[in-house]
């Protein structure tokens, strides 16, 4: 029914016009689910702006077909392609927080969708939102249509997204990103839900998103995109378990499988930036080293608890108590990888701020190594344990100073810890330690908005490790990232650990990466440890309930796929 | 020279912006020809000397009865206008930007530390700021002045003159700074980078000014440039009002206040012209403001 030829968008710049994406040809039959899968910039979101008409200024159509059916979607004039956009063809988005408008209640959003599109009362407008409520599975619909959009969860609001989508009875849907924000548990309903509206109304979803895993799940058929070209397309099972196209193999390569531990990720050999890979990192390699002597440094943590105050909401009741980490407690071994595995809003951030000496616990001691680790408000600027303990953050694009060069980060830990005195010695050390993580030398003298997420990880893990630092802290450190720079980012990790003997404690809300990485695991879950244990045991045989639905509830391919690894 | 162009934004936006290519030239041409004054100026309206009597009440060159040698006429003392302009410029200028200056060091030293350490000390530094928001600036710029009279021996107060204006004006004006730079600086915490220089114990001095303070110097060179524009209309008004500079150094605003007495005399130019050279002036500045607010707000163009 969508059929796309030879689609081109371009957008004018001042450097000339800059494609976008060229060639690309889809087609998508009613009922089905059509993914559309690629890493950032690879053009996906554009194809979606383009097929509803609306990509943003000054980007323009520069050649192709989009039709739908029999409409040419290119021929209509606005109001047409206007009300094409409403009746037929419909867009969920990725954020659902951003997608309703805060101010109006729920009932109001889809009455007025309603009524835009149909000349109907008000009375049926709003029988009709309410089955729609029904339909996509919210309880008591009646009563929950009077809300307003903060008082659904963020999985019920995607829902309400969906429902406003549907208020038209589209033949399409546009779903960009519909699950990204969103944690397993809830992905898992959303994606349910897609699928069922697929079979039973006969809806076609072109699916945009970057997670092969939601794409092996529920799509049937597949094209995978890079730099704005479509490179493969078809059934979802054989372009995904017997790709053709040397990319999508590298792409099916890096992504982290649930059922097994690979000992590392296979990656391609023309990587643009592990290419340039050669033996000056030695130097640092050596240097750090040299301040190894010490065996590696284990880290237990008793009986912790962190209490946040909630908001005043009488002058003079006490505020309530809000528990982010509930009597924790848990030893990491000398050498070996802890994984830390939750959901949002389980409080792996929480320990992580605690153990960093960001936030003071309420309750509970720390021990690293031998010596007592002091809480925030305790521990000293000189602290032997602010060398000791680096961290590695989620952001790569918050967690270096945007207006500092590279070297002045790099030489930071340096200097401030004493380690190397002389400037000259400081830069021959950080240009090392970027060979070391398989950046280029040249990368000292530019500012951190010249390289890509996957490139100033490295440079954050770089960092951390010039500090000589026994304990690493990485906080989701490749969630911000494309699969295959996950893939070579936690290969990094895994061989500096190996190198010099660090101990990690891992944070992740990916079962497959935290596999891929931990030697034992923990299971986190409202401030409580639901589970914790030798990793492989527990991914064999969980035994809290909780670890068993995580396991289950996370996008997984079959094990035949992507066979290369093993 | 285009691969630079391209390269930097800011330029690019500049060379097609009409509005602020015109605003930089006409401050430009005010900055230099004030900064200049003593070597192009015509005579030195503070030497008496320099200019005589006879020569009172000219007109400008397109009246009649006007002397070519003074093109915009001349007040009732026989000094060319636009020699008074320039000096008046001059002093203004001086007191806008110096006044600016102690309010910028001023005002983001304190909201950077306010937005750094939180707690107790924000809460007395913005409290402080409300309380100063209630007042108008001319109201504590005045409040400043009348304090400084009555501590200061007579004999050197006309010397601190220029000092004690710039210092009422910077005490007016140092909130708006504070204020951004704490509601900047409260932004940049929740970033990794600062977490991270918090967490590897670096001095809070340190992580204020070399880690914090180049981040948010965008927004501060918005408020610097309008703040400016302020500074020079505050000292303008305190002048008008006779409570700024006094006759014998005029300033922009003593100018006005000397040729409001014309108004209705018929010579106009007395107080017109250095009037619309303030308004060329504080506009162009302002719009510049504009112009950089734009520049460092890529969601507004």
């Amino acid at each position: 029914m969508l059929t796309i030829k030879d689609l081109a968008v371009k957008f004018p710049s001042r450097f000339g016009d800059v494609t976008a994406i060229e060639d690309v040809d889809l087609t998508i039959r009613p009922g089905e689910i059509h993914g559309l899968v690629g890493e950032s910039g690879a053009g996906k979101s554009t194809v979606g702006a383009a097929v509803i008409g609306l990509i943003s200024t000054p980007g323009y159509i520069a050649n192709g077909k989009i039709t739908l059916d029999d409409t040419d979607l290119r021929a209509l004039t606005p109001e047409q392609a206007h009300a094409v956009r409403g009746d037929r063809i419909s867009m969920i988005f990725q954020d659902p927080q951003t997608s309703l408008n805060p101010l109006m209640t729920v009932e109001e959003q889809l009455i007025e969708t309603i009524q835009t599109h149909s000349d109907v009362s008000t009375q049926d407008a709003h029988k009709r939102a309410v089955d729609l409520l029904e339909e996509i599975g919210i309880k008591d619909a009646a009563q929950r249509i009077k809300s307003y959009p903060h008082q659904f969860s963020g999985g019920m609001r995607q829902r309400v997204v969906i429902a406003l989508a549907l208020c038209t009875d589209p033949e399409l849907i546009i779903a960009d990103e519909p699950t990204t924000a969103l944690d397993v548990a809830v992905q898992q309903q959303v994606l349910d839900l897609l699928r069922e509206l697929a079979d039973r109304r006969n809806i076609a979803f072109l699916l945009i998103t970057h997670d092969i895993g939601v794409i092996a799940q529920i799509a049937d058929r597949v094209t995978v995109m890079r730099n704005g070209k479509a490179l493969e397309s078809g059934e979802t099972a054989q372009v995904l378990g017997r790709p053709q196209h040397p990319y999508t193999v590298a792409l099916m390569d890096a992504v982290p499988p649930l059922d097994r531990k690979i000992p590392r990720f296979r990656l391609p050999v023309e990587d643009d930036i592990a290419a340039q890979h050669t033996t000056r990192g030695t130097d640092a390699q050596n240097w750090l080293l040299e301040g190894e002597q010490t065996p590696p440094t284990g880290l237990t943590v008793q009986n912790l608890t962190m209490r946040f105050r909630g908001t005043r909401t009488s002058l003079w009741q006490k505020p309530d108590h809000f528990t982010a980490l509930d009597d924790i407690s848990f030893a990491v071994r000398p050498g070996t990888i802890m994984g830390l595995v939750g959901e949002s809003g389980s409080g792996k951030s929480t320990l992580a701020k605690v153990l960093t000496g960001l936030l003071n616990p309420s309750q509970g001691t720390m021990t690293l190594g031998d010596a007592p680790l002091p809480s925030a408000r305790q521990r000293s600027r000189h602290h032997p344990s602010r060398r000791l303990m680096q961290m590695v953050f989620q952001d790569p694009y918050s967690s270096l100073n945007s207006r500092h060069k590279i070297g002045t980060i790099l030489a930071e830990p340096l200097w401030l810890y004493g380690l190397v005195n002389d400037a000259g010695e400081r830069r021959a050390l950080a240009t090392s330690m970027l060979d070391l993580v398989g950046m280029p030398a040249d990368a000292l003298d530019k500012y951190p908005h010249q390289f890509s997420g996957g490139q100033r990880q490295r440079i954050a893990v770089a960092r951390a490790i010039l500090a000589r630092p026994k304990f690493l802290i990485c906080d989701e450190p490749t969630s911000a990232l494309d699969v295959s720079i996950q893939a070579q980012v936690l290969n990094l990790l895994k061989d500096l650990q190996a190198t010099f003997g660090l101990t990690i404690l891992f944070i992740t809300h990916n079962m497959s990466v935290a596999r891929q990485m931990a030697d034992d695991m923990i299971v986190l879950r409202n401030g409580r440890i639901e589970e914790t244990g030798a990793s492989e045991t527990l991914f064999t045989t969980p035994q809290a309930p909780y670890t068993q639905t995580l396991l289950d509830l996370t996008p997984a391919m079959p094990s035949t796929w992507a066979a290369s690894n093993a | 020279m285009i691969a630079l162009l391209k390269r930097n934004e800011a330029l690019w936006l500049f060379i097609h912006s009409p509005a602020a290519i015109i605003a930089a030239l006409v401050a430009l041409a005010i900055i230099l020809g004030a900064a200049f004054a003593p070597w192009i100026a015509l005579v030195d309206p503070y030497d008496l000397s320099s200019f005589s009597l006879f020569d009172g009440l000219l007109p400008p060159v397109w009246e009649d009865g006007a002397n070519p040698k003074y093109l915009l006429g001349t007040d009732d003392q026989g000094r060319d206008m636009i020699s008074s302009i320039l000096y008046g410029a001059r002093l203004s200028l001086f007191i806008g930007l110096a006044a600016m200056t102690i309010a910028t060091v001023l005002g983001v030293s304190l909201g950077l530390a306010a937005g750094y350490y939180g707690g107790r000390f924000d809460a007395i530094v913005m409290r402080i700021a409300d309380v100063q928001l209630a007042l108008p600036a001319i109201l504590t710029a005045l409040l400043i002045d009348g304090i400084a009279r009555g501590l200061l021996p007579a004999d050197i107060q006309q010397e601190l003159r220029v000092w004690v204006l710039t210092l009422a004006i910077a005490l007016s004006l140092w909130v708006n700074f504070a204020r951004t730079a704490r509601a900047s600086t409260l932004v940049q915490m929740n970033k990794d980078y600062v977490q991270a220089a918090v967490m590897m114990g670096q001095r809070p001095i340190r992580i204020m000014f070399v880690h914090i303070f180049p981040n948010i110097l965008g927004p501060l060179l918005v408020i610097m440039t309008v703040d400016l524009a302020s500074a020079i209309l505050l000292e303008a008004t305190l002048s008008f009002l006779g409570i700024g500079l006094p006759a014998d150094s005029p300033s922009l605003g003593t100018l006005i206040r000397i040729g409001m007495q014309f108004l209705l005399s018929g010579e106009w130019w007395i107080l017109w012209i250095p009037t619309l050279f303030l308004v060329a002036l504080v506009v162009s500045i302002n719009v510049l403001g504009d112009f950089l607010r734009d520049v460092f707000n890529p969601r507004l163009r």
